[in-house]
């Protein structure tokens, strides 16, 4: 990342709390735009959690997040901060494209009107116009021949690639992905990846939560790593990879078979 | 291998069982349970040929003015009640499932009344609200109305009969409208938050639909219900189809034919409302429909 580079994400001393289970110790993050974020952890790290928190699909419990240096998802009130009206809370949520592990797709809907829907009803588009926007994004996923197909009736490659278009056709600034390619077959991961992988060459803004290793050393201009609530280890993946500051990190790498000095050699 | 000299002299019998077609397993089962359907259907038929049950007037009645004014006043009860009904089943589903706790507690203490409370008894005392309360009235009580009615005049036999049946299907509508509504998955919620769909879009468009694909099988068994207990409104003596008919045979004499008559109607009335199921299912089983396509090929074959 060049020092000319602008924020368009930072994550102050974010808080999370599932009854009595601390999820997210007082994280602190910053996204540059443009840049590829990639988080990994054990499982119960708090990764998903923290992805969650930046669209508002999680609340915080202390912290706060900035879009653009303007705060997210509150609103200060006389010294306070309060939710902002849901009205609000759905245009900022427009900032924001989500994956999900599990795709999410309407499965009442075919793979193009999963696309046109909020094209159409929130963007306000027309039904021709919605339709060539995601025709456009079906068709860069390479999903054109499956317009009318019921998400049931795709893999879960497909699948999540006609997520991934759903989550484009709104032109969001920042795209989210939880675990992209967790639910899928092995056979199906690297077609999703390349397709993640064309949206990074393009200069999408990503944060990525992913086990895939491989991908994100080659694809991360950061590399977070997870634990028990807290970041242990940030920066450039080679060098996180290859010398990594905690005893925990090393435990991380070293349980996911992750051989950094073999690696870097 | 010891085993490879015994293999290879059975491979053509192999070849030859392989090549045998493959037909439906005899058992001493399935020809038991069609003697038994058999002698029922006899039975039944035998049954119906008695003299006892004058199909002559049964025919004679089937469409005659009375029965007809009755069946036509049991249809305009049922679309009504399920017009009115539908309405408060959402209302008080959307307040069962609110965040605010007032709208919950409400919406649960309905739902209790209705469960709690037989039909007839709630049309018996909707008939005679007018000896409790002589006037309703719209306003904080305490304080002078803001506007008044005389109960009389609302609880006619037919308003009463709308009343009480639409408050109990709404009661019970609600309930099967919140299952549907459980029955959608969370990942449906996230995704229509995340690409930022307003709530009405949301339930017109993702969990409505899905909803309503769960929630036709309960839902369709209780407008049958419904349908029927409109024969419990001849209690206060509304006109439907059985009150006619019970008129009818008080005075001809012929209360056997003449509720075979009001069966008659019933049946092809519910037969009706049934296809109507099988209609709407499909339509909103799209999406949802190879897989259970799957399903029927496999048992078909692993059955047959």
């Amino acid at each position: 990342m060049n020092a000319s580079t602008e924020l368009i994400l930072e994550l102050v001393r974010v808080e999370k709390k599932f009854g009595s289970f601390q999820a997210l110790y007082g994280v602190d993050l910053s996204i540059a735009a443009g840049s590829v974020t990639c988080i990994v952890g054990p499982s119960g790290s708090g990764k998903s959690t923290l992805l969650r928190t930046i669209n508002g699909l999680e609340s915080i419990d202390g912290g706060a997040i900035f879009f653009k240096g303007e705060l997210c998802h509150e609103e200060v009130r006389g010294g306070y901060r309060v939710p902002v009206s849901r009205t609000k809370s759905r245009e900022q949520v427009l900032n924001f494209g989500m994956v999900f592990q599990s795709f999410n797709l309407f499965p009442n809907l075919t793979a193009l009107q999963n696309v046109m829907l909020a094209p159409k009803t929130v963007r306000g588009l027309s039904q021709s116009e919605a339709k060539q926007v995601a025709k456009e994004h079906l068709a860069r996923v390479g999903l054109g021949d499956k317009l009318g197909n019921y998400p049931n009736e795709l893999s879960g490659g497909q699948q999540q690639r006609v997520a991934i278009a759903r989550a484009l056709a709104m032109q969001p600034e920042v795209m989210l992905f939880d675990e992209p390619t967790s639910a899928l077959d092995p056979e199906l991961v690297h077609e999703v990846l390349e397709v993640m992988r064309s949206l990074a060459n393009d200069g999408t803004t990503m944060v990525i939560v992913t086990h895939e290793m491989n991908f994100a050393r080659d694809i991360a201009d950061e590399l977070v790593v997870m634990a028990d609530g807290r970041i242990i280890e940030q920066g450039a993946p080679r060098e996180v990879l290859s010398n990594p500051q905690t005893e925990r990190g090393r435990a991380f790498f070293a349980a996911i078979g992750e051989q950094h000095e073999k690696q870097v050699s | 291998m010891t085993t490879n000299a015994a293999t290879v002299p059975d491979r053509t019998e192999h070849q030859k069982v392989a090549a045998m077609p493959i037909r439906r397993r005899f058992e001493l089962k399935r020809w038991v349970a069609a003697a038994i359907a058999i002698l029922v259907v006899l039975s039944v038929i035998d049954f119906l040929r008695s003299p006892g049950w004058k199909w002559d007037v049964v025919a004679a009645n089937l469409f005659s003015d009375d029965v007809l004014e009755g069946v036509s006043r049991t249809l305009l009860l049922t679309v009504t009640a399920l017009a009115c009904g539908t309405i408060i089943g959402l209302l008080v589903c959307m307040a069962r499932l609110s965040r605010f706790a007032a709208l919950r507690v409400m919406a649960l203490a309905y739902i209790w009344l209705v469960r709690a409370l037989p039909i007839m008894v709630v049309l018996l005392f909707i008939y005679f609200l007018a000896a409790l309360v002589p006037t309703l009235g719209l306003g904080i009580p305490g304080l002078p109305a803001l506007f008044e009615i005389e109960t009389k005049h609302v609880v006619t036999q037919f308003g009463a009969a709308l009343l009480g049946l639409s408050l109990y299907f709404g009661g019970k509508a609600a309930e099967i409208f919140r299952g549907g509504y459980l029955a959608v998955g969370a990942g449906q919620h996230e995704a229509s938050h995340a690409l930022g769909l307003s709530g009405p879009t949301k339930l017109a468009r993702v969990t409505g639909p899905q909803a309503i694909r769960v929630l036709i099988p309960p839902l369709a068994n209780e407008v049958v219900t419904m349908f029927k207990n409109t024969s419990i409104v001849t209690v206060i003596g509304y006109g439907e189809l059985l009150t006619t008919v019970q008129k009818v045979y008080a005075q001809n004499g012929e209360t056997i034919p003449m509720l075979t008559v009001a069966c008659v109607w019933y049946l092809g009335l519910t037969s009706v409302l049934m296809v109507g199921q099988i209609w709407v299912e499909r339509r909103f089983g799209r999406g949802f429909n190879r897989r259970v396509n799957f399903k029927a090929q496999d048992t078909g074959r692993a059955d047959s």
